[in-house]
């Protein structure tokens, strides 16, 4: 080692890719296949504590008994929190970038006693309220993803 | 609680990039500077908890790229995914199972090696939520958003912390972003995910650190200023933010109430000299402040305004600069401890505050504080 040289190198980890399959389970699928074939909601109701949990799982958390009972919720609802997004991310499932700026909520539909996270389809900040009502747009060609709902609309404009 | 100790702490200078460095270069750094506060050779170091990510480092089993940097040749080593505070929590009952005399806990975090927002949208749910984009930035500022709507915290009073936390900074060679700002100027930096702007939001960063925690008779022999765990305690969260109120943090109040419990602290705000907690964001500072019990909800804009927390002020927050300044993922709950051992062996150099005895350092762990690790921490055993 005569000479020393002060370049670093980094190594890049190329498009290698670690693809998953992740199951949605029943009630994930139900969930699923409702959005797809019947553009409908549907939750799970709590035996003991009442809550309904959309979308729904089989086990309530702070209860820790068993889900069995689905019921259906509305597509409409009301904006719990939101934001709009001003930089760029990446899609994972399409390796694109999402235009921006885009809203984003946490939305209550009617029916639930959790909420979702979604797009919405204003901008504008101060066009956006806390508590404001909202419905899902689905799209033409659906799936089975929380991407066949395109978005929600602010009603009430 | 038997009584355990802090007894050596070892931290890295925490950049943009520290381009020379790989995770174990950071690491023996870390760990050698612990081992030499504490003025122990490795073969005092009785078993070893490492904290990574496996995909922050973008291979499995993450923790084995340390294992020859962390010292843990021939030793019992074993990994916690999760902030650094979570790790040390390992690290402090490994050395109560009486198995272990002295633990060294590490850290690493190469923000400069991965794109972030890939990575923290990975920590959501792959059925429901991945797709739709949330990653760290935007599920913090719907939390932002939902505190602010709640108790009717204005930006500016978010921006107070940015501007108090980067000036803090200037005290701290190690930190990564001192920056002079004011209120205006955070306030017209651009929107990131509204209302986060990019001066409310933590950098990306390189870091790493390392704490040594012993028995009681172990930490007597090894220094004469052990830092004592007074109380320690965590809470978590639903995991869905969609089951969660946002603009609560019922799982900090807990975790902090179990944690002043076992320390005795009735009075958090006249028992507790200084405080180091894990302000990722603007708002959380304000949020934690009053999880840890500071103040009441919503009163965490008040506080801040008032000066108390200020480096000069009756209960200074992150005197460090805290994570706003630096936050390299997992090692910064670390950091949060060393600032606070620092501070009450009176070792914090220019940033020293006068007269700490008892202080109180805070992690979190998942999107938006979904789980809180509180450490109440003193010079009297």
């Amino acid at each position: 080692m005569a000479e020393e040289r002060k370049e670093l190198i980094k190594l890049e980890s190329g498009e290698a890719e670690q693809p998953f399959r992740w199951s949605a389970g029943v009630y994930g699928s139900r969930f699923l296949t409702e959005l797809r074939d019947n553009k409908r909601f549907v939750g799970v109701r709590c035996p003991r504590c009442g809550k309904v949990y959309v979308p729904p799982r089989n086990v309530c958390g702070p209860c820790f008994v068993e889900l069995t009972e689905l019921v259906p919720v509305s597509d409409e609802g009301e904006i719990v929190t939101f934001t709009v997004v001003g930089f760029g991310f990446v899609d994972p499932s399409t390796g694109k970038q999402k235009p921006v700026p885009y809203g984003y909520a946490v939305i209550k539909l009617d029916g639930a006693d959790t909420y979702i996270l979604h797009y919405l389809d204003e901008t504008d900040p101060q066009k956006i309220k806390v508590g404001a009502r909202v419905k899902a747009v689905f799209e033409e060609e659906r799936t089975g993803s929380m991407l066949d709902v395109r978005h929600f609309t602010l009603l009430d404009r | 609680m038997e009584p355990v100790a802090v007894v050596g702490v070892g931290m890295t200078t925490i950049r943009r990039e520290r381009r020379e460095d790989g995770y174990a270069d950071l690491v023996y750094e870390a760990v050698r500077l612990a081992l030499e506060d504490a003025g122990m050779t490795i073969d005092q170091v009785d078993n070893v908890v490492t904290v990574s990510n496996d995909f922050f480092d973008g291979r499995t089993i993450s923790s084995m790229a340390v294992q020859d940097a962390c010292g843990s040749f021939d030793k019992n080593v074993s990994t916690v995914e999760g902030d650094g505070t979570f790790g040390a929590f390992y690290g402090l009952m490994r050395t109560l199972s009486g198995s272990f005399g002295t633990t060294l806990v590490c850290a690493h975090h190469k923000g400069s090696e991965c794109v972030m927002p890939l990575i923290t949208n990975a920590m959501f749910d792959p059925i429901y939520e991945r797709f739709l984009g949330v990653e760290a930035v935007t599920s913090a500022a719907l939390q932002a958003r939902s505190y602010m709507e709640r108790y009717g915290v204005a930006e500016e009073d978010c921006a107070l912390v940015s501007v108090k936390n980067h000036g803090n900074a200037f005290r701290n060679p190690a930190a990564q972003l001192p920056l002079r700002l004011t209120v205006e100027e955070v306030m017209s930096s651009p929107y990131v995910a509204e209302p986060l702007k990019v001066l409310d939001c933590c950098p990306i960063s390189d870091g790493a650190s390392a704490i040594i925690l012993a028995s009681r008779e172990r930490a007597e022999r090894i220094t004469a200023k052990p830092v004592w765990v007074k109380g320690v305690a965590h809470c978590c969260d639903a995991y869905h933010l969609g089951d969660r109120d946002l603009s609560e943090v019922r799982p900090l109040r807990e975790a902090a109430r179990r944690a002043y419990i076992m320390a005795g602290i009735y009075d958090p705000r006249k028992e507790i000299d200084l405080v180091e907690l894990y302000d990722a964001f603007s708002y959380m500072e304000l949020m934690w402040l009053e999880g840890l019990g500071f103040c009441g909800p919503g009163e965490g804009g008040k506080l801040t305004a008032s000066g108390a927390t200020a480096f000069e002020g009756e209960l200074p927050v992150n005197p460090s600069g805290g994570c706003l300044s630096g936050h390299p993922v997992l090692v910064a709950g670390l950091n949060r401890i060393i600032e606070c051992v620092l501070q009450i062996r009176g070792d914090a150099g220019e940033r020293q505050v006068e007269g700490v005895r008892t202080a109180v350092a805070h992690g979190i762990n998942g999107p938006c504080g979904q789980s809180h690790c509180v450490w109440v921490l003193g010079g009297e055993r």
